[in-house]
């Protein structure tokens, strides 16, 4: 699949709330697990499972919301445990998940989406207010998120949204598979590692 | 101008600027558990890629492991299999196992710090988020997510962005019976659970330099819980004593050279902060969660606030914490009835955490309350190894408590240590997140080990300093 993450264009779905925290996205019992696969279906399954006892429906259970792609939230989204399992089990829920537009996000959270391909986007309460509206009024609703023009475009107008520049530059490029990077300088590591007088030097020496 | 620690150790440990804007930057410590750790390593063998540095990889099991009996194989297969791949991974990657056999296992947060893996001016990492609580030594600890255990196997290296720093001093001195644990909720309810977003804490002033280095670690292991990315304390006489002889610890002649290192990277006297607090040791009182966050918190003879108090944007989150807790505003949070106990975790499940308990509990003829299911357990083999030999499990178990082997335990309830249905739990823990003790309607309040023995005891939230006569 093409690394570049420019302009992503899919329906949506709104998960309404401040604070959603990790352990609602994915509750802890499914860390349990050696590869991330089959996370997706347990996403917020706990909210889920109370909303149902109430007799009420949480958007995830909504077929109207079914091949969401994009997904708009609130505040401080996905703060509490840093469990990558999170964004984990939201691109692998439905369609799988591929932007998600908030008014905040927990900076943990927002590192692990950028490290899967996941571009966060932030605009104000009020835009957000308008998304899920347009969102919630009719599913149907194709959106697109464009991290180059760095606007989100429902039917009826366009947003500006924010994204750090350098993150925005590295899903243009394509460049948010760090790891490959990172090892291209294996002489910097070497050279700063022996610097450091306790990697060189006393380093862990075991005794007894 | 002087340079603060965080500048220093991350300036030192910088191998490039990214493209990006962010930082690579050099790991000293990689710690491992099963639970983030076995995806990487999937990730490394499809790389075809080795560990680079395995000698400065430790890896431990602690979330997932049962602690009423640590036999093999474990009675649930998923954990049995996650033990099997941590023991896979660690040897065939030539990573030092502190395994449950080898009598050195233990929650990764307690285990680093008492080998003596964690040392000033290194910077640590692990895939989990109370990392931050290494800060404690005068080091950059972060939490991280699971593609990045990949990288730093991979690389040794992280990306980082840098951060702010704000000195948070707690000046005076703390009245008997409040501790560590109650001056960290105290700041996290004043500055609130996101006001160190795009921060580090320097935690300082007198109460920190007077602090253990076991209640610095206790401060600094909730600093997330604040929004920081990572806290520390300034490393000082009372980090090197305690670092001392233990088992990875410098010896030698490389002391010297060690000690050198470590006081070249304090913050200078005339370091410069993006932001600096000041609070009262004497304004802090014993102090509980009522709600949902960590935050949401009220000294022992407060009561719940009103949603008024605070602003528009959180009184949403306010009334999610009524709803959850079931409690109204304006009652008192003494007298709150409680069904589980729990003394443990990262951050308060070291020696000096039960010493504290144990101390005022010998002698009287105290007893945990009949309708209470009360939970002792070491955060490692080697704390549970201590207390036996000090006869702590004694004095736990007579005063109806039950004494567990090492792990996370009823922290996150990965393993068989739950809540049942609506249960309250007064517990030494981090997190009081809805479900987080393991019953997705389960509630959890936060207080320090000492007020959740007295919890325990009179079966209801209390004033420890009352029942225990602390003067
Ligand atoms: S004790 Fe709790 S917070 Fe600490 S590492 Fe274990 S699960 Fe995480």
């Amino acid at each position: 699949m093409d690394p570049k993450r420019i302009k992503m264009t899919g329906k949506a779905i709104s998960v309404r709330g401040n604070d959603v925290d990790t352990d609602r996205i994915i509750p802890a019992r499914y860390l349990k697990c050696v590869t991330f696969d089959g996370l997706g279906e347990h996403a917020f399954e706990d909210d889920r499972a109370q909303l149902r006892e109430m007799g009420q429906t949480h958007p995830l259970d909504d077929s109207r919301f079914a091949e969401a792609e994009i997904l708009f939230v609130n505040k401080n989204f996905g703060c509490g445990s840093s469990r990558e399992h999170a964004p984990q089990a939201l691109m692998r829920w439905g369609l799988g998940i591929k932007a998600i537009v908030g008014e905040s996000f927990a900076e943990i959270f927002f590192g692990n989406c950028v490290a899967l391909g996941i571009p966060c986007c932030v605009v104000d309460e009020a835009t957000m207010d308008e998304l899920m509206r347009e969102n919630e009024s009719d599913a149907r609703t194709s959106f697109v998120v464009d991290i180059e023009t760095r606007e989100v475009k429902g039917n009826r107008r366009s947003y500006p949204v924010t994204i750090p520049a350098g993150v925005r530059q590295q899903f243009i490029d394509g460049r948010w598979d760090m790891t490959a990077e990172l090892l291209a300088a294996r002489e910097r590591i070497s050279a700063t590692a022996s610097s450091l007088p306790y990697f060189g030097g006393w380093k862990y020496t075991r005794y007894g | 101008m002087g340079k603060n620690l965080y500048e220093k150790v991350f300036d030192l440990h910088t191998v490039q600027q990214l493209p990006s804007g962010n930082y690579q930057v050099l790991m000293g410590l990689h710690l491992i558990h099963e639970v983030t750790s076995p995806q990487a390593f999937a990730m490394l063998r499809e790389r075809g890629l080795d560990v680079m540095h395995p000698e400065r990889t430790f890896a431990t099991v602690d979330h997932i492991i049962p602690t009423h009996s640590q036999g093999r194989p474990l009675a649930d297969p998923v954990a049995e299999k996650m033990m099997q791949h941590v023991e896979k991974n660690a040897a065939d990657f030539g990573v030092t196992y502190l395994g449950p056999q080898t009598g050195d296992q233990g929650i990764v947060h307690i285990v680093g710090p008492e080998k003596g893996l964690t040392q000033p001016g290194m910077t640590i990492c692990c895939g989990d988020s109370h990392t931050a609580t290494h800060g404690a030594f005068g080091a950059l600890a972060f939490g991280i997510g699971t593609s990045q255990v990949f990288d730093v196997l991979a690389t040794q290296t992280l990306t980082l962005s840098k951060l702010k720093v704000r000195r948070i001093e707690v000046n005076g001195k703390l009245s008997p019976g409040v501790y560590s644990k109650d001056v960290i909720l105290y700041i996290i309810e004043k500055l609130g659970v996101k006001g160190g977003v795009g921060y580090a804490y320097e935690f300082a002033g007198e109460v920190f330099e007077h602090f253990s280095m076991e209640d610095r670690m206790t401060a600094c292991n909730m600093a997330i819980e604040g929004g920081a990315r990572c806290g520390y304390v300034n490393p000082d006489q009372i980090t090197y004593d305690y670092m001392r002889g233990r088992r990875y610890a410098p010896k030698d002649k490389c002391w010297n050279k060690a000690l050198d290192y470590w006081e070249s990277v304090k913050s200078d006297a005339d370091a410069l902060y993006d932001d600096c607090v000041v609070f009262r040791g004497e304004d802090i009182e014993p102090v509980v969660t009522w709600g949902i966050t960590p935050g949401q918190s009220t000294s022992i003879n407060g009561t719940i606030p009103r949603k008024a108090d605070f602003p528009g944007h959180e009184q949403t989150l306010i009334q999610e914490a009524y709803d959850y807790m079931g409690f109204e505003p304006g009652q008192p949070i003494r007298g709150t009835k409680i069904d589980v106990a729990f003394i443990g975790s990262c951050t308060n499940g070291r020696i000096s955490d039960f010493e504290s308990v144990v101390e005022l509990m010998r002698g009287g003829s105290f007893k945990v309350a009949p309708h209470v299911r009360a939970l002792v357990v070491p955060g490692s083999q080697a704390v549970k190894a201590e207390m036996i030999r000090r006869g702590y499990d004694q004095v736990f178990s007579d005063a109806g408590f039950e004494f567990r082997e090492a792990g996370c335990s009823m922290c996150l309830a990965m393993n068989p240590d739950k809540l049942q249905g609506r249960e309250i739990s007064a517990s030494s823990s981090n997190r009081n997140f809805k479900g987080r003790q393991g019953s997705p309607t389960g509630r959890t309040l936060l207080m320090s080990p000492v007020m959740v023995a007295a919890a325990a005891i009179e079966g209801e939230v209390t004033d420890a300093r009352e029942l225990f006569s602390i003067d």
